[in-house]
């Protein structure tokens, strides 16, 4: 068997037993890389030489001692690249390193190589990348899903054991579900967003992509935490989120919102997460009908409040103190103009350009006011679900993983790939998506995930579910043909 | 026809915390540019602000300072215009839900200019307040030749926005209301303000309208000063431009204007026809903050104002008014008296003192007061010592100079001069026989009736003495023992 099909736990006793190196392990990842990805297209940069160095001079007995985790290009890795896909930041070199890059290298870990995404993680596919789009490993004429599409496929394709996202409005989830890996959306405030670059601040959320629900736990458990520099970081304990896996799920109640069953999903994934469910009954879990009244405004109010937040954070590239600029302007405002003309991508401008209306005087009350209500009473869809039941259980995305340039010039129909995802960012919750069957298409299987969305830091419970049905499937094992 | 002006005033004021608003880096002026940045202050990718609390407390106590009322909950929002000197190209502000509102600055007698003092309209007029918000100071552009200088350095500093009601009806109470404002920050210790640093600056709102009209006429924003009297000759010279103007019956539209100290007129910097939309919104980096509990604190730490202090000065102390005033105003002069004056008997001889000897010193070697070579507790020692009849009046000017000029204590002044009166009774008792004996012309003179004889003799025990008897208990024991004879 090759290193690199090896999950993340599995690597780990395998550099904890001594049978090989960390520098091996590197080694043996830069080869699969370099065999693969140039059909995959996942990693934008990568650092062999500082990797090394690094890997020379790990300690295999901390949690992740020894391990490459691979980063999002949207979060600051000290003295990498940092360009969030975009033309506006090629050239910028981090000068520090984000919190959660921080506590990765506490808990030992080498972070390697910078993933491809859609520009500032604005996308589903990660076509709007600058740079390439990536390419889904199971079928490389199918998107891989985004914004965190590179992260998901280089760990589907076993060119990473584990790396970082970002998931805003299923950033996380909807690429890992049309790669067939875990990933975990941890709650609003579970993790430091101090040096993810911000897309909305209100809804982005870092987490990780894994092979396996317990990988994704100890991923969790070295990036959690309250952080002094997030004001929006959350002083609730950080468990063991190990610790529970394995534990019997009997007796536990999952919702079935009737709002996300209703037709316009794609019938293999409707088929697929039907059979999800059963199997969770089987394994002792009771089924609940839930229902989540305001899921029919989540789209729109999302895209107001994300664009409006993102039209202020985006400000900042001006070509002024860093990143591109365009030559050639006879003034100041001409210099914001045109760089900004220049740097940002077709869909990046569309948003700004959405959330700079939503938020102009004598429209703020309409759509700006307006949406941070229906978002209110679209959280309190949620309370009233987890009073009954422990968690919710749903497709994380309508449809298997389509072509490329398929949706390119239909941004609407692109918007509605986050459908089931949306929600748990408007409401804070923690969700996760698992590999949970495939759908048949041109001769190739398509990965479908399954959802489940937990209470604000219920993370522990989300994961012991989550694994409990992983660990009596067979999909997890399934790798595509590379 | 007359003409009435309308002023109002929006005066930025940098408060002197530690650190800055939102990230660790320290305030500090004057240092090397860019020396104090971070990720933070510079709007880095991945950068997030957090509140620096103490600016909070200081803007919250400069509410309760000025009367305001403060909001339960503090909340930020972002205003967003694109500008080189702001980072994050949207500013972190306060807009609907300012920390303080309403309050208002008295002004009294000495806060206007001097040429003013005795022509005051409205004696005791306090100028209301609109709000008190706290924001994120810009960076400091610094344009040459062929490009622009950006220094961060200043970028985050905490900043608070007073605005006052257009109630402020001539270039003079706007000198007095800047210069109350400007002491009772002071006072508080939330600020320098110090104009020429920029710790304290101030736009002005600036309108005429005929006598009689009710409405305001068109709002004329100046900028660019860098002196409460350069506010008050940019606000005469508007004044008086905007009237010609009107009685040439020429239209006034909005519009900015930039104070040209140097020429002493204003210019056109820009018209409102391209007035900004923020487009404010909540800051959802900043999570809003519940102000009971650092209202509370600060509400124990409430310092005592210049116009407390003058009261009382007059009410306990039996100052002048106009003494109290010139002690109170100053900080430094204030704290240098109160310290002086601490364990005094008599403060008003301390305050004496300060006002007459120590002013005229320090003015004379052109020397402030934090910076004076006679420390507090030393003029309060020296004060003590004269009322206790230890060293004379006239002793005491002779050891203040050489206190002033060297730093030493009174105490060892008095003992280096051998000054120090005798008020040993059995020696002062020993010199008085030996004049009596010496003088029976004189004695038999005052006990005869010619009282003021005993003046001689007193005269003849000081020199006896070297002058070091004290004055008091020599009179006691002669007039004791002539009658005693």
């Amino acid at each position: 068997m090759e290193l690199t099909s090896l999950s993340l736990s599995e690597v780990r006793e395998e550099l904890r037993a001594k049978n090989v190196s960390p520098l091996e392990v590197l080694q043996a990842l830069e080869e699969r890389i370099a065999r693969v990805d140039p059909a995959i297209r996942g990693y934008v940069a990568r650092d062999f030489e500082s990797a090394a160095a690094q890997a020379k001079n790990a300690d295999v007995s901390l949690p992740l001692g020894g391990i490459p985790i691979a980063i999002k290009d949207v979060i600051n890795v000290l003295g990498e690249p940092c360009a969030c896909a975009s033309k506006i930041l090629r050239g910028y070199r981090s000068p520090y390193d984000a919190t959660v890059v921080k506590k990765l290298r506490a808990a030992g870990a080498i972070p390697y190589g910078r993933t491809n995404m859609d520009e500032f993680a604005m996308g589903s596919s990660t076509e709007n990348s600058s740079i390439s789009p990536t390419y889904n490993p199971w079928d490389t004429s199918r998107i891989p899903g985004g914004s965190s599409g590179g992260s998901a496929a280089v760990v589907a394709a076993d060119e990473a054991f584990a790396a970082l996202g970002s998931d805003t409005g299923g950033s996380i989830r909807q690429p890992a579900a049309l790669c067939g890996c875990a990933g975990l959306k941890p709650s609003y405030g579970r993790v430091s967003r101090f040096g993810l670059v911000a897309f909305a601040s209100s809804l982005d959320q870092i987490g990780p992509f894994t092979k396996t629900v317990r990988d994704s736990a100890l991923m969790l458990n070295a990036i959690s935490g309250l952080d002094t520099q997030d004001s929006t970081s959350l002083d609730e304990p950080v468990p063991d989120y190990a610790a529970t896996l394995g534990q019997d799920i009997k007796g536990l109640r999952l919702g079935m919102p009737k709002e996300y069953f209703v037709g316009g999903i794609d019938p293999r994934v409707d088929e697929t997460v039907r059979a999800a469910i059963r199997h969770y009954e089987s394994l002792g879990a009771e089924i609940v009908e839930v229902s989540l009244p305001h899921t029919g405004h989540a789209v729109g109010v999302y895209y107001i409040i994300a664009t409006a937040e993102a039209s202020a954070n985006l400000a900042r590239f001006d070509g002024v103190r860093y990143g591109h600029r365009a030559a050639g302007a006879a003034n100041l405002l001409e210099q914001y103009g045109k760089t900004r003309e220049e740097g940002f991508g077709a869909e990046v401008k569309r948003r700004i350009i959405l959330g700079t209306y939503v938020l102009s005087s004598g429209y703020y009350d309409a759509y700006y006011l307006r949406a941070q209500k229906v978002r209110t009473l679209i959280r309190r869809d949620f309370t009233t679900a987890f009073d009954k039941v422990d968690a919710i259980v749903c497709p994380t995305s309508p449809e298997p993983a389509f072509k490329i340039g398929e949706r390119s010039d239909d941004p609407l129909r692109m918007y509605l790939a986050d459908i089931f995802t949306i929600a748990a960012n408007l409401a804070g919750i923690c969700g996760i998506s698992i590999p949970c069957g495939f759908a048949q298409a041109d001769g190739k299987a398509l990965p479908i995930g399954l959802q489940l969305l937990g209470k604000p830091f219920d993370e522990a419970r989300l994961l012991k579910l989550a694994h409990a049905y992983e660990q009596s499937t067979p999909w997890h094992k399934q790798k595509p043909v590379l | 026809m007359r003409y009435l002006p309308t002023v109002g005033l929006e005066v930025h004021v940098q408060l002197k915390t530690r650190s800055k608003m939102f990230c660790a880096c320290p305030v500090e002026f004057g240092a090397e540019p860019n020396a104090h940045t971070c990720p933070v202050c510079l709007g880095l990718p991945g950068a997030l602000p957090v509140m620096n609390l103490e600016a909070l407390r200081m803007t919250a106590l400069s509410g309760l300072l000025l009367g305001c009322d403060i909001a339960p909950v503090c909340k930020f929002d972002r205003k967003n215009y694109f500008y080189p000197d702001m980072p994050k190209n949207y500013q972190i502000s306060q807009y609907d839900m300012p920390l303080c509102a309403g309050g208002g600055v008295p002004l009294h007698d000495m806060a206007y200019p001097k040429d003013a003092q005795k022509n005051i309209t409205h004696p005791d007029k306090v100028v209301r307040l609109v709000r008190i918000h706290l924001e994120e100071d810009v960076a400091k552009s610094f344009h040459f030749e062929t490009s622009t200088g950006i220094d961060f350095n200043r970028a985050g500093t905490p900043l608070m926005e007073i605005v006052s009601e257009p109630e402020i009806d001539s270039p003079e109470e706007a000198f007095a209301y800047l210069t109350a404002l400007k002491q009772i920050l002071i006072h508080g210790g939330v600020s320098d303000a110090d104009m020429e640093k920029g710790q304290l600056r101030c736009d002005c709102n600036v309108s005429v309208r005929p006598e009689g009209q009710k409405e305001f006429g068109a709002k004329i924003e100046i900028k660019n000063m860098n002196s409460i009297s350069g506010v008050r000759r940019a606000l005469a010279y508007e004044i008086a431009r905007q009237i010609d103007a009107c009685e040439r019956g020429e239209a006034l539209r909005q519009e900015t204007r930039r104070w040209d100290d140097a020429s002493g007129q204003t210019w056109l910097m820009r018209t409102k026809e391209y007035a900004h939309d923020y487009r404010y919104f909540p800051d959802p980096d900043l999570l809003p903050v519940k102000t009971d509990v650092l209202v509370g604190a600060v509400r124990g730490r409430l310092p005592e104002l210049p116009a407390a202090r003058r009261a009382r000065y007059v009410a306990d102390y039996g100052v002048s008014p106009y003494d109290a005033g010139v002690l109170a105003n100053d900080i430094g002069l204030s704290s240098y008296f109160e310290a002086a004056s601490k364990d005094s008997a008599k403060p008003k001889s301390v305050a004496n003192w300060v006002l007459n000897d120590l002013l005229s010193a320090l003015g004379a070697s052109s020397g402030a007061i934090e910076a004076c070579p006679v420390s507090p507790e030393s003029l309060g020692k020296l004060v003590a010592v004269i009322e206790r009849g230890e060293i004379s009046g006239k002793q005491g000017k002779e050891v203040f100079a050489e206190m002033f000029a060297t730093g030493k204590p009174p105490q060892t002044i008095i003992a280096e001069k051998g000054m120090k009166q005798e008020s040993d009774t059995g020696a002062i008792e020993a010199l008085c026989d030996q004049v009596i004996e010496a003088n029976p012309k004189v004695v038999a003179d005052y006990r005869a009736g010619k009282v003021s004889s005993i003046n001689f003799l007193k005269g003849q025990v000081m020199k006896l003495s070297q002058g070091k008897a004290n004055p008091g208990m020599v009179g006691e024991v002669l007039a004791r023992k002539l009658a005693d004879l």
